[in-house]
């Protein structure tokens, strides 16, 4: 294989693995620039994922093409409200957010791999029918080179996580809100003085993650495995979480982290089909990202600084 | 109400809600919860040869609770106990089978080896917090999935290529003649003792040394500790290697007692994350991780035996797990109402 055909087929595999992980990297950068810490990022996505493969079981009958996309609303939903669940503990009853978060992933799996067994009578779902279709941007794929690169037959949902991603940066730093929602999680007692509610705040940030995370799981689910078992998701919520905080809780920053991580995952996986790579032991691209995601902590690849308030309940009236 | 009753009450009042959580959604999904729940305490207590399964299943549980419970009091969050747990495994398997040796050295040495694995595994977060103050929650949760990672491809390398090792020889081994007759030749192994006695030394280690209560102080304010003239630095990198340590040991347990191999994993054991919850149930005390384990190791077991006598799928005791974790945690809102009524019954007096 030469090089370029090498870029041909690790450049859009790369963008194919990082889609859900852009997604719910930047549903963990909501969460956490509000000052929650939301490591029920896996769960958030199982249950995305669990609900997603459900729906397009169910009705792939009755919509037809348009299954997958309304299975990722279904996910949302399920999602959303699951993230509720963390909002209370961790934001009404003080509970500790990691604590907290390792609860919603305990419980996410393990409801939905309860209903998967009620349901099908085995430990994982049919596969799916009703599949995201790749597509041909018109114009830009006929462009040489970078035609084929980045638009030539990519899923749809690789550019929804891409746009996510630009929004989400403008809705964080371009919009009012976005400033209450960075001043709630790196002040908030300043923030409450300035009339903002703190507990309103960041309870629409965890939703919004959990919203994100339901929608990345789904799409993984639709997009990669195609069905839902106990090992569907396997850590694809903490690579996310990594990808966070290796952007520097920036959504650009874990767009640009997901997408990366991406790179690591399909290399892992299609690397033995190419020259010099095949040469890596797959276990160091494997642990790459968690590698990456300690020294960019550790401070070697520049500072990673969490928001200041992050991790801490808010209480009114207490210094 | 004094404080030492509410701070057992609100772990007993969590177990009682989890439990009642988990009827509710077995009745909402068409199962009987008295079948149920009879099932999973015959899973627990049916004969003598799933009571000697049970405590072989608490005997990790002990540990691992201990090594999240030991961080928890030096103010660490340990979520690694996973990957320790894993290393630790490892460890002592490799051990266990590269070299024969005579048992007394053997069986301490391969016991050695994953206390050793398990603490290096804690020290790379420790050291990290103290010299970077890199937050330990998110460096463990990578060390747990480079473990996983790394322990696999050293189990492809050492059995050629293999999903499994070979078995141990059986100088390193734990399993006791003694324990499998009088338990109608259930897995439980010696490591149970070796457990209860880490129990012991962490009480110990708390309440007797110096080492201690400077751990302790460090939780309470490092700042306070810093000014009182103590080392955080030595203190929090110290407290994730022993933390690390007992998670080896809980890999131990199952490397020399439970299985006498190891094989690759496409996931975790779970084990270190229940550790968790062992943890908190026992409000990281030695004795309440005594409590927490066997609870929770009790209801992991149990839970075996409810899809083959009740049909239920076994999920709904890890459910159950998870509820009892989110009540424990929010126990402030559990105190809240706890010292309401306690004031109402004073006013109605």
């Amino acid at each position: 294989m030469s090089f370029i055909e090498v870029l041909y087929f690790i450049i859009p595999s790369a963008i194919f693995y990082a889609a859900p992980l852009i997604l719910v990297a930047i549903g963990g950068v909501f969460s956490e620039k509000s000052g929650v810490v939301n490591i029920g990022l896996e769960g958030l996505m199982v249950i995305g994922a669990f609900t997603g493969i459900l729906f397009n079981l169910f009705f792939a009958d009755t919509f037809g093409g348009a299954t997958p996309w309304l299975a990722l609303v279904a996910a949302m939903v399920a999602a959303l409200l699951l993230s509720l669940l963390h909002a209370v503990a961790s934001i009404s009853f003080r509970a500790d957010q990691v604590v907290s978060g390792v609860a919603i992933n305990l419980l996410a799996i393990a409801l939905s791999l309860y209903l998967v067994k009620k349901i099908f009578g085995k430990g994982q779902t049919d596969f799916i029918t009703e599949r995201f279709s790749r597509y041909s941007v018109p114009v830009l794929s006929d462009i040489p080179f970078i035609g084929d690169l980045f638009f030539k037959s990519i899923y749809n949902t690789s550019f929804f996580a891409i746009g996510v991603a630009v929004f989400a940066w403008f809705v964080i730093y371009k919009t009012p809100f976005g400033l209450r929602l960075r001043a709630v999680g790196e002040h908030p007692m300043a923030a409450d003085t300035m009339g903002i509610n703190v507990t309103k705040m960041r309870y629409i940030a965890v939703m919004i993650s959990g919203a994100l995370a339901g929608i990345g799981g789904a799409i993984y689910a639709q997009t990669i495995s195609n069905d839902f078992g106990h090992a569907t998701i396997n850590g694809q919520g903490f690579m996310a979480l990594a990808a966070m905080i290796f952007g520097k809780w920036h959504p650009l920053g874990a767009m640009g982290a997901a997408l990366f991580f991406g790179l690591a995952q399909s290399l892992s996986i299609a690397g033995s089909r190419i020259p010099i790579i095949s040469e890596v032991p797959s276990v160091i691209l494997l642990i790459l990202p968690y590698v990456l995601t300690i020294l960019a902590l550790a401070g070697f690849i520049g500072k990673a600084n969490a928001p200041k308030a992050n991790g801490k309940p808010y209480i009114k009236g207490q210094r | 109400m004094s404080n030492r009753v509410t701070n057992i009450l609100v772990p007993l009042i969590s177990v009682i809600l989890g439990l009642i959580v988990g009827a509710i959604i077995m009745l909402v999904s068409g199962y009987n919860p008295i079948s149920g729940y009879t099932a999973l305490w015959n899973g627990i207590f049916g004969d003598l040869y799933t009571i000697g399964e049970t405590l072989r299943q608490i005997t990790p549980y002990l540990l691992a609770g201990l090594a999240v419970a030991f961080a928890f009091r030096a103010g660490l969050f340990n979520i690694g106990v996973e990957g320790q747990l894993i290393v630790g495994w490892f460890a002592a398997a490799y051990v266990g089978l590269a070299v024969e040796l005579p048992k007394i050295i053997h069986l301490p040495l391969a016991i050695l080896a994953a206390a050793a694995a398990g603490a290096l595994w804690g020290f790379v977060p420790g050291l990290l917090k103290a010299k970077f103050q890199v937050h330990e929650v998110i460096v463990t949760i990578m060390m747990n999935y480079i473990a996983l990672h790394v322990t696999n491809a050293l189990i492809k390398t050492v059995s050629d290529g293999g999903d499994r090792t070979d078995k141990i020889f059986s100088s390193a081994s734990l399993r006791s003649e003694f324990f499998q007759n009088l338990t109608e030749f259930s897995r439980l192994h010696y490591g149970i003792l070796l457990a209860l006695i880490m129990v012991a030394v962490m009480w110990i280690i708390l309440e007797k040394t110096t080492l201690g209560y400077e751990l302790k102080a460090v939780g309470f304010n490092h700042n306070a500790s810093k000014y009182a003239g103590m080392n955080v630095n030595k203190n929090i990198i110290l407290a994730m290697v022993i933390s690390g340590a007992f998670a080896g040991l809980a890999g131990a347990m199952e490397a020399l007692g439970t299985f006498e191999y190891v094989s690759s994993k496409g996931g975790f054991t779970g084990i270190g994350f229940d550790g968790i919850a062992v943890a908190l149930l026992g409000m990281n005390t030695p004795l309440g991780v005594i409590f927490g384990a066997t609870l929770f190791g009790s209801l992991k077991y149990g839970a075996l035996n409810m899809p083959n006598a009740a049909g239920i799928p076994l999920e709904i005791v890890e459910i159950v797990i998870a509820v009892i974790i989110f009540f424990v945690a929010s126990g402030y809102i559990i105190r809240l109402l706890l010292l309401r009524a306690a004031n109402k019954k004073k006013e109605a007096k």
